[in-house]
């Protein structure tokens, strides 16, 4: 059985733990004082050692990333930290920041002082007001203590950090539609290149990285890269964060090293909730392949998820069991992947409409088994078609629902109607029900 | 209605933020809505003003995102979860029975102002499923008669507390200057994190594995 590892979560049970003085008693701002006596390169060097990937989906090495912004190049560098946390499934982030919002400024700090950048910037969802006010509450904090603003801790490197709140728009999550929102338009994504590296915000060179992976930093600096490196598999280095929900006995956040599997994480969360079976999961939010119970075992790492055909992602997993209609799950994503289609890109705007309407038909079992197909060719005219990922996003639960419960499909159109009674899959569901 | 010179000074803060100003039309259009409750043409146009733009490219980025409102919402802006997993979990049915309880479709207000409700997408907290958000404050597992409860006591005046916030609910204008990047001094008020977010560290710590 693979051991839990709470790092970012180790005193989230102490009731003022969002506080400056809770995170100094813990060490807190220590990694700050180590970092500022190192070269900024020697940082970007120590985060690319320890092997620290993207923890907002896409898994791109951090340090390599801090690495690309081009230096001595006399402009203005930017640190945006995505909080967008938006993805279906993904609920990580939004605890950290609530229960321990200074590691994160922390983190903003040091990588900052790595690209020296003077100005970080997080963008936050809008719909999170109390998250907001404990951001603001450590970066105010943090000022006055001198850790953000001019010379800080006499190191002379001076930094703002700017708490920019969103205000409800999924494709913000996504960096270069983030970067445009930030900038004060619209949010849509940027065809790229250049990338935000060479030209992101303002079209300055920016970092943009999502907020557990910059939270991750600390405690690299404070430990060193073979600590961190210690932990994960081969290539999927470290601990992080899986949030557990849906039909499970005691839904919730793990801190484990990379690679435990969904049958060990199931286990610690008492399993499918009691008198059920694990019916499909996604293993990083809904943009992410579903899996089935044939997946118990694959190493939730970057490498395993992906060789068993989906994506690690935000290590969102969402369970169903089997009361739940594939094809109305599949139906509810895809009308919030046309709700969120930002209507840059013709393909996904107009695919993501079509979409829905064909799977609302297949739900009430008004369609035709040739809509089975029509779904996939519409969905193979969307993806990698637009500027962004949302349209591949949209794609895969429909994808892979029609691999792994075709069957499920054809059973609607046979009956002419959906066969499941969604009352029997609520949470306050009585025990009688189908 | 214009907006007096107290309110002027505190949009000119909030541009003084950014290193360019056009960045500052998001907290702005909160700030707006602290103000008025929605988005207004005087908003609008004060922006406008202020930010150098024309008032159709405040307009296209304030229409771009559904947090702001180009019609009054109630005091209490009543969002239920109805994205895939709380909609399985019960979503659907709290936002079926809300709408009857209450007799308006979504995007509607009721007629004393009260109470507005919307459907919303997946809000960062599955793990407390189903999910109901009040001017944006968690309202975490929930009910059908929780959240008859929770709109009835907000429309008398006395709701809840949010399960994770603070330690009474404010108002939808008072949240929209929070989120305009304007303290409230409440950040200390509430709980550090709920239970679900514990169970790893918990079960961590009974097993003794947390060297």
């Amino acid at each position: 059985m693979t051991q839990l590892t709470p790092v970012l979560s180790a005193h989230w049970d102490e009731k003022d733990s969002f506080t400056i003085d809770a995170y100094r008693r813990h060490g807190g701002y220590g990694a700050v004082a180590k970092a500022l006596a190192m070269e900024p390169d020697a940082v970007i060097q120590t985060v690319k050692d320890a092997g620290l990937r993207g923890r907002g989906g896409a898994g791109f090495p951090t340090g390599m990333k801090w690495g690309f912004i081009p230096q001595g190049d006399n402009k203005d560098h930017y640190l945006v930290v995505n909080a967008d946390e938006s993805e279906p499934g993904t609920c990580k982030d939004t605890p950290l920041m609530m229960a321990n919002p200074h590691v994160l400024v922390e983190g903003i700090i040091i990588a900052s002082y790595a690209i020296r950048a003077n100005y970080a910037f997080i963008y936050i969802r809008g719909e999170v007001v109390h998250v907001v006010r404990r951001l603001q509450q450590a970066i105010s904090d943090a000022y006055a203590q001198g850790l953000l603003g001019k010379n800080i801790q006499g190191s002379g490197f001076d930094l703002e950090l700017v708490l920019h709140v969103g205000a409800g728009a999924y494709i913000c999550g996504e960096e270069t539609a983030l970067l445009d929102s930030l900038e004060g338009f619209r949010g849509q994504p940027r065809l790229r290149p250049p990338f935000p590296a060479i030209a992101g915000l303002y079209a300055k060179p920016t970092v943009v990285n999502n907020v557990e992976s910059i939270a991750s930093v600390p405690s690299i600096i404070n430990n060193g890269s073979e600590w961190f490196a210690s932990m994960g598999t081969e290539k999927s280095k470290g601990y992080t964060l899986y949030s557990l929900s849906g039909h499970v006995a005691n839904p919730g956040q793990f801190e484990a090293p990379l690679g435990i599997t969904l049958r060990e994480l199931l286990t610690l969360a008492g399993g499918v909730r009691s008198g059920h079976q694990l019916k499909f999961w996604t293993p990083g939010g809904s943009s992410t392949p579903l899996f089935t119970q044939d997946h118990l075992d694959v190493p939730l790492d970057y490498e395993g998820v992906s060789a068993a055909g989906s994506m690690l992602g935000t290590k969102a997993l969402q369970i169903f069991d089997e009361t739940t209609c594939v094809v109305r799950a599949v139906l509810r994503w895809t009308e919030f992947y046309k709700h969120e289609s930002c209507g840059k890109c013709t393909p996904c705007r107009e695919g993501t409409w079509w979409l829905v309407q064909i799977l609302r038909d297949l739900e009430a079992g008004k369609g035709t088994a040739a809509d089975l197909d029509k779904l996939l060719d519409v969905v193979d005219n969307i993806m990698g078609r637009s500027f962004c990922a949302l349209a591949d996003g949209a794609a895969s639960p429909i994808i892979s629902s029609l691999k792994h419960f075709r069957e499920e499909y054809m059973q609607h159109l046979a009956l002419g109607a959906c066969p499941f009674d969604p009352v029997a899959s609520t949470l306050f569901a009585t025990a009688g029900a189908k | 209605m214009a907006f007096n010179s107290d309110q002027l000074v505190i949009m000119d803060s909030i541009i003084a933020r950014y290193p360019r100003k056009r960045s500052a039309i998001m907290p702005l259009l909160h700030y707006v809505q602290s103000v008025y409750g929605y988005v207004t043409a005087d908003g609008i146009e004060i922006i406008a003003e202020k930010l150098d733009l024309a008032t159709a490219e405040v307009t296209a980025v304030s229409t771009f995102y559904t947090q702001y409102k180009p019609e009054p919402v109630g005091e209490y802006h009543v969002g239920v979860c109805t994205n895939t997993l709380c909609a399985v979990m019960g979503g659907d049915a709290i936002f079926a029975a809300v709408k009857e309880h209450l007799g308006i479709e979504n995007d509607g207000v009721t007629d004393d102002g009260k109470i507005s409700i919307e459907h919303i997408e997946c809000n960062a907290a599955c793990d407390y499923a189903p999910v109901v958000m009040v001017n944006w404050e968690f309202y975490d597992n929930q009910t059908v008669a929780s959240v008859i409860d929770l709109i009835d006591g907000a429309r008398g005046g006395n709701p809840p507390a949010p399960t994770r916030g603070p330690k009474t609910l404010r108002t939808w204008k008072e949240n929209s200057a929070v989120l305009a990047g304007l303290s409230d001094g409440l950040a200390n008020e509430g709980v550090a994190a709920g239970d679900p977010s514990l169970l790893g560290l918990r079960i961590s710590k009974s097993a003794g594995g947390n060297s």
